[in-house]
Protein backbone atom coordinates (compact mmCIF):
# COMPACT_ATOMS: atom_id res chain seq x y z
CA UNK A 1 0.00 0.00 0.00
CA UNK A 2 1.28 3.22 -0.94
CA UNK A 3 1.71 6.33 1.47
CA UNK A 4 -1.40 8.10 -0.18
CA UNK A 5 -3.31 5.49 0.11
CA UNK A 6 -2.38 4.25 3.55
CA UNK A 7 -3.01 8.08 4.76
CA UNK A 8 -6.83 7.55 3.46
CA UNK A 9 -6.89 4.36 5.06
CA UNK A 10 -6.34 5.89 8.35
CA UNK A 11 -8.72 8.74 8.00
CA UNK A 12 -11.28 6.77 8.24
CA UNK A 13 -10.11 5.69 11.67
CA UNK A 14 -11.81 7.96 14.28
CA UNK A 15 -8.56 8.70 16.75
CA UNK A 16 -6.43 9.03 13.83
CA UNK A 17 -8.79 11.39 12.26
CA UNK A 18 -9.33 13.75 15.54
CA UNK A 19 -5.50 13.99 15.98
CA UNK A 20 -4.73 14.65 12.49
CA UNK A 21 -7.40 17.05 12.06
CA UNK A 22 -6.07 18.56 15.55
CA UNK A 23 -2.91 19.44 13.45
CA UNK A 24 -4.59 21.15 10.13
CA UNK A 25 -7.25 22.80 11.87
CA UNK A 26 -4.56 25.95 13.39
CA UNK A 27 -3.61 26.41 9.62
CA UNK A 28 -6.73 26.43 8.10
CA UNK A 29 -8.17 28.97 10.31
CA UNK A 30 -5.22 31.00 10.27
CA UNK A 31 -4.79 31.06 5.81
CA UNK A 32 -8.27 31.85 6.38
CA UNK A 33 -7.84 34.82 8.67
CA UNK A 34 -5.16 35.91 6.15
CA UNK A 35 -6.82 35.72 3.32
CA UNK A 36 -9.75 37.04 4.54
CA UNK A 37 -8.30 40.38 5.49
CA UNK A 38 -6.81 40.70 2.22
CA UNK A 39 -9.66 39.92 0.74
CA UNK A 40 -11.78 42.18 2.09
CA UNK A 41 -8.84 45.25 2.23
CA UNK A 42 -9.26 44.56 -1.70
CA UNK A 43 -12.74 44.40 -2.20
CA UNK A 44 -14.20 47.05 0.46
CA UNK A 45 -11.30 49.28 0.24
CA UNK A 46 -8.95 49.20 -2.64
CA UNK A 47 -11.79 48.18 -5.47
CA UNK A 48 -13.63 50.83 -7.43
CA UNK A 49 -17.27 51.97 -6.95
CA UNK A 50 -19.65 50.62 -9.83
CA UNK A 51 -20.99 53.17 -11.89
CA UNK A 52 -24.35 52.13 -11.46
CA UNK A 53 -24.54 50.15 -8.51
CA UNK A 54 -22.29 52.63 -6.28
CA UNK A 55 -20.55 51.14 -3.42
CA UNK A 56 -23.37 48.61 -3.00
CA UNK A 57 -21.42 46.44 -5.53
CA UNK A 58 -19.21 45.54 -2.41
CA UNK A 59 -21.80 43.26 -1.10
CA UNK A 60 -21.06 41.31 -4.00
CA UNK A 61 -17.73 40.05 -2.21
CA UNK A 62 -19.47 38.31 0.26
CA UNK A 63 -22.96 37.40 -2.21
CA UNK A 64 -21.25 35.77 -4.71
CA UNK A 65 -18.87 33.17 -3.16
CA UNK A 66 -21.30 32.14 0.00
CA UNK A 67 -24.12 31.29 -3.28
CA UNK A 68 -20.62 29.36 -4.59
CA UNK A 69 -20.15 27.32 -1.53
CA UNK A 70 -23.62 27.22 -0.63
CA UNK A 71 -23.78 24.86 -3.63
CA UNK A 72 -20.46 23.37 -3.81
CA UNK A 73 -20.95 22.12 -0.21
CA UNK A 74 -24.37 20.21 -1.06
CA UNK A 75 -22.43 18.82 -4.14
CA UNK A 76 -19.89 17.46 -1.78
CA UNK A 77 -22.26 15.99 0.60
CA UNK A 78 -23.66 13.97 -2.37
CA UNK A 79 -20.35 12.22 -2.80
CA UNK A 80 -19.10 11.83 0.81
CA UNK A 81 -22.96 10.25 0.55
CA UNK A 82 -21.92 7.99 -2.03
CA UNK A 83 -18.95 7.20 -0.51
CA UNK A 84 -20.54 6.37 2.96
CA UNK A 85 -23.16 4.42 1.72
CA UNK A 86 -21.03 2.36 -0.46
CA UNK A 87 -18.39 1.61 1.23
CA UNK A 88 -19.96 1.79 4.47
CA UNK A 89 -17.63 4.43 5.86
CA UNK A 90 -18.27 5.91 9.38
CA UNK A 91 -15.91 9.11 8.41
CA UNK A 92 -17.73 9.93 5.36
CA UNK A 93 -21.07 10.16 7.31
CA UNK A 94 -19.98 12.32 9.95
CA UNK A 95 -18.46 14.70 7.19
CA UNK A 96 -21.66 14.78 5.77
CA UNK A 97 -23.64 15.31 8.49
CA UNK A 98 -21.37 18.16 9.79
CA UNK A 99 -21.51 19.30 6.57
CA UNK A 100 -24.90 20.02 6.13
CA UNK A 101 -25.17 23.12 8.85
CA UNK A 102 -22.18 24.97 7.09
CA UNK A 103 -23.69 24.71 3.96
CA UNK A 104 -26.92 25.88 5.01
CA UNK A 105 -25.97 28.94 6.68
CA UNK A 106 -23.90 29.57 3.56
CA UNK A 107 -26.98 30.00 1.73
CA UNK A 108 -29.15 31.56 4.02
CA UNK A 109 -25.84 34.71 4.00
CA UNK A 110 -26.36 34.25 0.54
CA UNK A 111 -29.84 34.78 0.12
CA UNK A 112 -29.62 37.78 3.19
CA UNK A 113 -27.16 39.34 1.47
CA UNK A 114 -28.37 39.47 -2.00
CA UNK A 115 -32.20 40.82 -0.59
CA UNK A 116 -30.09 43.72 1.00
CA UNK A 117 -28.10 44.32 -2.48
CA UNK A 118 -31.95 44.03 -4.28
CA UNK A 119 -33.57 46.52 -1.90
CA UNK A 120 -31.75 49.93 -3.12
CA UNK A 121 -30.78 48.42 -6.64
CA UNK A 122 -33.98 46.43 -7.56
CA UNK A 123 -36.49 48.24 -5.12
CA UNK A 124 -37.45 45.24 -3.38
CA UNK A 125 -36.03 42.58 -1.14
CA UNK A 126 -37.28 39.58 -2.76
CA UNK A 127 -38.23 38.92 -6.62
CA UNK A 128 -39.00 35.30 -7.62
CA UNK A 129 -36.00 35.65 -10.08
CA UNK A 130 -34.77 31.96 -10.91
CA UNK A 131 -31.64 32.08 -9.10
CA UNK A 132 -33.18 33.50 -6.09
CA UNK A 133 -35.91 30.95 -6.08
CA UNK A 134 -33.52 27.94 -6.78
CA UNK A 135 -31.45 29.49 -3.92
CA UNK A 136 -34.05 29.18 -1.90
CA UNK A 137 -34.84 25.67 -3.02
CA UNK A 138 -31.67 25.02 -2.39
CA UNK A 139 -32.09 26.07 1.50
CA UNK A 140 -34.95 24.05 1.71
CA UNK A 141 -33.06 20.80 0.87
CA UNK A 142 -30.30 21.39 3.42
CA UNK A 143 -33.14 22.09 6.14
CA UNK A 144 -34.54 18.22 4.82
CA UNK A 145 -31.05 17.06 4.94
CA UNK A 146 -31.10 18.68 8.68
CA UNK A 147 -34.29 17.97 10.08
CA UNK A 148 -34.08 14.15 8.45
CA UNK A 149 -31.21 13.73 10.56
CA UNK A 150 -32.69 14.93 13.63
CA UNK A 151 -35.36 12.87 13.63
CA UNK A 152 -33.70 9.84 14.27
CA UNK A 153 -32.38 8.39 17.49
CA UNK A 154 -29.40 6.25 16.56
CA UNK A 155 -26.53 8.94 15.14
CA UNK A 156 -25.21 6.09 12.35
CA UNK A 157 -28.60 5.76 10.80
CA UNK A 158 -29.33 9.29 10.82
CA UNK A 159 -26.67 9.96 9.09
CA UNK A 160 -26.74 7.39 6.61
CA UNK A 161 -30.42 8.49 5.76
CA UNK A 162 -29.11 12.00 5.30
CA UNK A 163 -26.88 10.70 3.17
CA UNK A 164 -29.17 9.26 1.15
CA UNK A 165 -31.70 12.23 0.75
CA UNK A 166 -28.64 14.40 0.04
CA UNK A 167 -27.58 12.43 -2.98
CA UNK A 168 -30.97 12.24 -4.05
CA UNK A 169 -31.40 16.14 -3.62
CA UNK A 170 -28.37 16.46 -5.84
CA UNK A 171 -29.95 14.47 -8.41
CA UNK A 172 -32.83 16.76 -8.73
CA UNK A 173 -30.69 20.01 -7.80
CA UNK A 174 -30.01 20.42 -11.61
CA UNK A 175 -33.62 19.55 -12.68
CA UNK A 176 -34.90 22.21 -10.16
CA UNK A 177 -32.25 24.51 -11.65
CA UNK A 178 -33.05 24.14 -15.41
CA UNK A 179 -36.96 24.28 -14.57
CA UNK A 180 -37.06 27.47 -12.38
CA UNK A 181 -34.73 29.23 -15.02
CA UNK A 182 -37.14 27.94 -17.35
CA UNK A 183 -40.55 29.38 -15.37
CA UNK A 184 -38.89 32.32 -14.85
CA UNK A 185 -38.33 33.30 -18.00
CA UNK A 186 -41.93 32.02 -18.80
CA UNK A 187 -43.71 34.35 -16.15
CA UNK A 188 -41.29 37.51 -17.15
CA UNK A 189 -37.64 38.78 -18.17
CA UNK A 190 -34.97 38.18 -16.30
CA UNK A 191 -34.58 41.18 -13.77
CA UNK A 192 -30.63 41.39 -14.48
CA UNK A 193 -29.07 40.40 -18.25
CA UNK A 194 -26.64 38.00 -16.77
CA UNK A 195 -23.04 38.02 -17.41
CA UNK A 196 -22.35 41.34 -19.64
CA UNK A 197 -18.76 41.77 -20.68
CA UNK A 198 -16.30 40.65 -18.63
CA UNK A 199 -14.90 41.87 -14.90
CA UNK A 200 -12.23 44.32 -14.61
CA UNK A 201 -9.17 42.60 -12.52
CA UNK A 202 -9.45 45.22 -9.38
CA UNK A 203 -12.58 43.48 -8.53
CA UNK A 204 -11.86 39.66 -9.88
CA UNK A 205 -9.28 39.55 -7.45
CA UNK A 206 -10.65 40.24 -4.05
CA UNK A 207 -13.78 38.18 -5.51
CA UNK A 208 -11.57 35.24 -6.11
CA UNK A 209 -9.05 35.63 -2.72
CA UNK A 210 -13.17 35.54 -1.15
CA UNK A 211 -14.00 32.45 -3.11
CA UNK A 212 -11.27 30.75 -1.90
CA UNK A 213 -10.81 31.86 1.77
CA UNK A 214 -14.30 30.40 2.01
CA UNK A 215 -12.99 27.02 0.95
CA UNK A 216 -10.31 27.30 3.98
CA UNK A 217 -13.41 28.45 6.40
CA UNK A 218 -15.68 25.17 5.44
CA UNK A 219 -11.95 23.27 5.73
CA UNK A 220 -11.77 24.29 9.31
CA UNK A 221 -15.23 24.80 10.05
CA UNK A 222 -16.32 20.97 8.72
CA UNK A 223 -13.23 19.40 10.76
CA UNK A 224 -14.54 21.13 13.94
CA UNK A 225 -17.67 19.75 13.71
CA UNK A 226 -16.59 16.79 12.49
CA UNK A 227 -14.37 16.25 15.56
CA UNK A 228 -17.10 17.27 17.94
CA UNK A 229 -19.47 15.13 16.05
CA UNK A 230 -17.22 12.51 16.85
CA UNK A 231 -16.41 13.27 21.00
CA UNK A 232 -20.19 13.03 21.23
CA UNK A 233 -21.10 10.09 19.73
CA UNK A 234 -17.79 7.61 20.58
CA UNK A 235 -17.76 9.42 24.78
CA UNK A 236 -18.14 5.94 26.39
CA UNK A 237 -15.19 4.34 23.94
CA UNK A 238 -11.80 4.35 24.95
CA UNK A 239 -10.44 6.90 22.74
CA UNK A 240 -12.00 9.44 24.17
CA UNK A 241 -11.13 8.26 27.65
CA UNK A 242 -8.05 8.33 27.28
CA UNK A 243 -8.09 11.55 25.35
CA UNK A 244 -10.14 13.03 28.27
CA UNK A 245 -7.67 11.56 30.78
CA UNK A 246 -4.86 12.79 28.83
CA UNK A 247 -6.22 16.26 29.05
CA UNK A 248 -6.91 16.25 32.53
CA UNK A 249 -3.58 14.77 33.53
CA UNK A 250 -1.74 18.35 31.52
CA UNK B 1 -37.09 -18.68 -13.94
CA UNK B 2 -36.08 -16.33 -11.61
CA UNK B 3 -37.54 -13.68 -13.72
CA UNK B 4 -41.00 -15.51 -13.81
CA UNK B 5 -41.11 -15.96 -9.63
CA UNK B 6 -40.30 -11.89 -9.66
CA UNK B 7 -43.31 -11.28 -11.80
CA UNK B 8 -45.11 -13.81 -9.49
CA UNK B 9 -44.07 -11.57 -6.41
CA UNK B 10 -45.12 -8.19 -8.08
CA UNK B 11 -48.38 -9.39 -9.18
CA UNK B 12 -49.16 -10.84 -6.09
CA UNK B 13 -48.04 -7.72 -3.84
CA UNK B 14 -50.47 -5.58 -6.34
CA UNK B 15 -53.33 -8.06 -5.41
CA UNK B 16 -52.75 -7.52 -1.92
CA UNK B 17 -52.24 -4.04 -1.70
CA UNK B 18 -55.57 -3.67 -3.77
CA UNK B 19 -57.61 -6.15 -1.14
CA UNK B 20 -55.80 -3.91 1.62
CA UNK B 21 -56.99 -0.79 0.36
CA UNK B 22 -60.47 -2.51 -0.76
CA UNK B 23 -61.28 -3.36 2.94
CA UNK B 24 -60.14 0.58 4.33
CA UNK B 25 -62.29 2.39 1.26
CA UNK B 26 -62.96 5.16 4.26
CA UNK B 27 -59.42 5.72 4.26
CA UNK B 28 -58.96 6.17 0.80
CA UNK B 29 -61.87 8.45 0.14
CA UNK B 30 -59.58 10.87 2.96
CA UNK B 31 -57.10 12.30 0.37
CA UNK B 32 -59.98 12.92 -1.60
CA UNK B 33 -61.96 14.89 0.26
CA UNK B 34 -58.99 16.72 1.77
CA UNK B 35 -58.51 17.35 -2.57
CA UNK B 36 -61.64 18.89 -2.22
CA UNK B 37 -61.73 20.62 0.91
CA UNK B 38 -58.12 22.29 -0.02
CA UNK B 39 -59.58 23.47 -3.52
CA UNK B 40 -62.76 25.00 -2.19
CA UNK B 41 -60.68 26.92 0.52
CA UNK B 42 -59.31 29.26 -2.81
CA UNK B 43 -62.01 30.84 -3.85
CA UNK B 44 -63.05 31.67 -0.43
CA UNK B 45 -59.67 33.32 0.07
CA UNK B 46 -58.88 35.14 -2.83
CA UNK B 47 -62.34 35.90 -3.61
CA UNK B 48 -64.61 34.33 -6.38
CA UNK B 49 -63.53 36.31 -9.64
CA UNK B 50 -63.91 33.92 -12.10
CA UNK B 51 -60.74 35.66 -14.01
CA UNK B 52 -59.16 35.56 -10.96
CA UNK B 53 -59.85 32.20 -10.33
CA UNK B 54 -59.38 30.89 -14.05
CA UNK B 55 -55.19 32.40 -13.66
CA UNK B 56 -54.27 30.56 -10.55
CA UNK B 57 -56.45 27.12 -11.27
CA UNK B 58 -53.44 24.73 -12.58
CA UNK B 59 -51.40 26.07 -9.99
CA UNK B 60 -54.15 25.48 -7.32
CA UNK B 61 -55.39 22.13 -7.97
CA UNK B 62 -51.38 20.93 -8.95
CA UNK B 63 -50.60 22.04 -5.19
CA UNK B 64 -54.19 20.33 -3.77
CA UNK B 65 -52.82 17.27 -5.59
CA UNK B 66 -49.41 17.47 -3.97
CA UNK B 67 -50.57 18.10 -0.80
CA UNK B 68 -53.29 15.13 -1.13
CA UNK B 69 -50.48 13.04 -2.07
CA UNK B 70 -47.95 13.63 0.55
CA UNK B 71 -50.82 13.25 2.50
CA UNK B 72 -51.16 9.58 1.78
CA UNK B 73 -47.66 9.10 1.18
CA UNK B 74 -46.93 8.66 5.38
CA UNK B 75 -49.07 5.33 5.32
CA UNK B 76 -47.57 4.07 2.11
CA UNK B 77 -44.85 1.98 3.94
CA UNK B 78 -46.20 2.29 7.83
CA UNK B 79 -48.57 -0.38 8.77
CA UNK B 80 -46.19 -2.71 6.89
CA UNK B 81 -43.21 -1.37 9.06
CA UNK B 82 -45.20 -1.63 11.92
CA UNK B 83 -46.60 -5.40 11.75
CA UNK B 84 -43.15 -6.52 10.53
CA UNK B 85 -44.73 -7.80 6.78
CA UNK B 86 -41.95 -5.28 5.40
CA UNK B 87 -39.41 -7.36 7.02
CA UNK B 88 -40.46 -10.46 5.51
CA UNK B 89 -40.55 -9.06 2.14
CA UNK B 90 -37.31 -7.87 1.91
CA UNK B 91 -36.71 -11.54 3.68
CA UNK B 92 -38.52 -13.03 0.48
CA UNK B 93 -34.97 -13.14 -1.59
CA UNK B 94 -37.24 -10.69 -4.48
CA UNK B 95 -35.28 -8.05 -5.33
CA UNK B 96 -36.44 -5.11 -2.64
CA UNK B 97 -36.71 -2.10 -5.68
CA UNK B 98 -39.08 -4.52 -7.43
CA UNK B 99 -41.30 -4.64 -4.50
CA UNK B 100 -41.08 -0.80 -3.82
CA UNK B 101 -41.92 -0.42 -7.19
CA UNK B 102 -44.99 -2.38 -6.77
CA UNK B 103 -46.23 -0.70 -3.50
CA UNK B 104 -45.84 2.83 -5.52
CA UNK B 105 -47.58 1.13 -8.24
CA UNK B 106 -50.63 0.25 -5.67
CA UNK B 107 -50.21 3.72 -3.99
CA UNK B 108 -50.33 5.57 -7.67
CA UNK B 109 -53.83 3.43 -8.14
CA UNK B 110 -55.83 3.80 -5.25
CA UNK B 111 -54.09 7.33 -4.55
CA UNK B 112 -52.96 9.22 -7.48
CA UNK B 113 -55.62 7.84 -10.08
CA UNK B 114 -58.63 9.13 -8.27
CA UNK B 115 -56.88 12.63 -7.76
CA UNK B 116 -56.98 12.42 -12.10
CA UNK B 117 -60.07 11.47 -12.12
CA UNK B 118 -61.42 14.24 -10.00
CA UNK B 119 -59.55 16.86 -11.51
CA UNK B 120 -62.34 17.90 -14.19
CA UNK B 121 -64.71 18.67 -10.93
CA UNK B 122 -62.26 20.77 -9.60
CA UNK B 123 -61.37 22.39 -12.96
CA UNK B 124 -64.89 23.32 -13.32
CA UNK B 125 -65.05 24.69 -10.05
CA UNK B 126 -62.09 26.89 -10.19
CA UNK B 127 -63.13 28.32 -13.99
CA UNK B 128 -60.92 27.21 -15.73
CA UNK B 129 -61.05 27.27 -19.68
CA UNK B 130 -62.12 24.38 -21.56
CA UNK B 131 -58.48 24.41 -23.49
CA UNK B 132 -56.62 23.52 -20.27
CA UNK B 133 -59.42 20.84 -19.58
CA UNK B 134 -57.54 18.23 -21.23
CA UNK B 135 -54.15 19.13 -21.35
CA UNK B 136 -54.67 19.61 -16.71
CA UNK B 137 -55.80 16.21 -17.17
CA UNK B 138 -52.87 15.03 -18.88
CA UNK B 139 -50.34 16.54 -16.97
CA UNK B 140 -52.46 14.55 -13.91
CA UNK B 141 -51.77 11.39 -15.75
CA UNK B 142 -48.07 11.58 -16.40
CA UNK B 143 -47.16 13.61 -12.97
CA UNK B 144 -49.02 11.66 -10.27
CA UNK B 145 -46.95 8.91 -11.44
CA UNK B 146 -44.06 10.69 -10.69
CA UNK B 147 -45.50 12.01 -7.28
CA UNK B 148 -45.83 8.69 -5.89
CA UNK B 149 -42.28 7.75 -7.28
CA UNK B 150 -40.59 10.05 -5.50
CA UNK B 151 -42.93 10.38 -2.50
CA UNK B 152 -42.03 6.67 -2.17
CA UNK B 153 -38.16 7.58 -1.18
CA UNK B 154 -39.38 10.05 1.04
CA UNK B 155 -41.83 7.64 2.86
CA UNK B 156 -39.20 5.11 2.94
CA UNK B 157 -36.82 7.47 4.56
CA UNK B 158 -39.17 8.09 7.81
CA UNK B 159 -41.05 4.88 7.91
CA UNK B 160 -39.19 4.05 11.13
CA UNK B 161 -39.59 7.13 12.59
CA UNK B 162 -42.99 8.01 15.28
CA UNK B 163 -44.33 10.83 13.19
CA UNK B 164 -42.80 11.35 10.03
CA UNK B 165 -45.26 13.15 8.13
CA UNK B 166 -44.54 17.13 8.86
CA UNK B 167 -41.02 15.81 7.83
CA UNK B 168 -41.87 14.09 4.99
CA UNK B 169 -43.42 17.09 3.44
CA UNK B 170 -40.37 18.77 4.16
CA UNK B 171 -38.27 16.23 1.90
CA UNK B 172 -40.44 15.57 -0.87
CA UNK B 173 -41.92 19.38 -1.52
CA UNK B 174 -38.67 20.43 -2.87
CA UNK B 175 -38.03 17.94 -4.85
CA UNK B 176 -41.54 18.19 -6.56
CA UNK B 177 -40.69 21.95 -7.42
CA UNK B 178 -39.84 21.19 -10.94
CA UNK B 179 -42.76 18.65 -11.99
CA UNK B 180 -45.14 21.72 -10.40
CA UNK B 181 -43.55 24.16 -12.90
CA UNK B 182 -43.71 22.35 -15.79
CA UNK B 183 -47.37 21.07 -15.00
CA UNK B 184 -48.79 24.46 -14.73
CA UNK B 185 -46.69 25.88 -17.04
CA UNK B 186 -48.15 23.17 -19.80
CA UNK B 187 -51.53 24.51 -18.64
CA UNK B 188 -51.51 28.02 -18.58
CA UNK B 189 -49.70 27.70 -22.18
CA UNK B 190 -52.37 25.61 -23.59
CA UNK B 191 -54.89 28.09 -21.86
CA UNK B 192 -53.48 31.02 -24.12
CA UNK B 193 -53.03 29.00 -27.05
CA UNK B 194 -49.07 28.58 -26.92
CA UNK B 195 -47.51 25.34 -27.34
CA UNK B 196 -47.08 22.98 -24.95
CA UNK B 197 -45.20 20.13 -26.21
CA UNK B 198 -42.15 21.19 -24.79
CA UNK B 199 -43.29 20.60 -20.85
CA UNK B 200 -45.12 17.34 -21.87
CA UNK B 201 -41.97 15.71 -22.75
CA UNK B 202 -39.86 17.17 -19.95
CA UNK B 203 -42.16 15.26 -17.86
CA UNK B 204 -41.97 12.44 -19.73
CA UNK B 205 -38.46 12.27 -19.52
CA UNK B 206 -39.03 13.47 -15.18
CA UNK B 207 -41.63 9.85 -15.06
CA UNK B 208 -38.94 7.67 -16.99
CA UNK B 209 -35.82 8.83 -14.72
CA UNK B 210 -38.48 8.48 -12.21
CA UNK B 211 -39.94 5.06 -12.64
CA UNK B 212 -36.19 3.63 -13.46
CA UNK B 213 -34.13 5.24 -10.78
CA UNK B 214 -36.84 5.81 -7.60
CA UNK B 215 -37.45 2.59 -6.75
CA UNK B 216 -33.34 1.82 -6.29
CA UNK B 217 -33.71 5.02 -3.80
CA UNK B 218 -36.57 3.81 -2.32
CA UNK B 219 -35.03 0.08 -1.81
CA UNK B 220 -32.00 1.81 0.00
CA UNK B 221 -34.11 3.80 2.01
CA UNK B 222 -36.14 0.73 3.26
CA UNK B 223 -33.02 -1.02 3.66
CA UNK B 224 -31.28 1.88 5.90
CA UNK B 225 -34.75 1.89 7.61
CA UNK B 226 -34.84 -1.62 8.34
CA UNK B 227 -31.32 -1.49 9.57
Amino acid sequence: MNRVTLFFHKMGSPPWFYRVSGYVIPWLWAIFIVLTAIGLYLGLVVAPIDYQQGETVRIMYLHVPSAWMSMMIYGFMAIMGVIALVWRIRMMEVLVISSAPIGAAFTVIALVTGSLWGRPMWGTFWVWDARLTSELVLLFLYFGVIALYKAYDEPRKAARAASLLSIVGAFNLPIIYFSVVWWNTLHQGSSFTGDGPGIHPSMLWPLLIMATTMKFFYGANLLSRARLTLLKQDHRKRWVQDLLSEESSK
Amino acid sequence: MSQQVASTAFLALLRRDFLLAYRRRAELLQPLAFLLVVTTLFPLGVGPSPQLLASIAPGVIWIAALLATVLSLDSLFRSDYEDGTLEQMVMSGQPLALIALARTVAHWLVAGLPIVLLSPLLAMWMNLPDEGMSILIETLIIGTPVLSLIGAIGGALTVSLKRGGQLLSLLVFPLYVPLLILATGAVNAAVVGLPYTAQLTWMFVGLILALTLAPFATAAALKLSLS
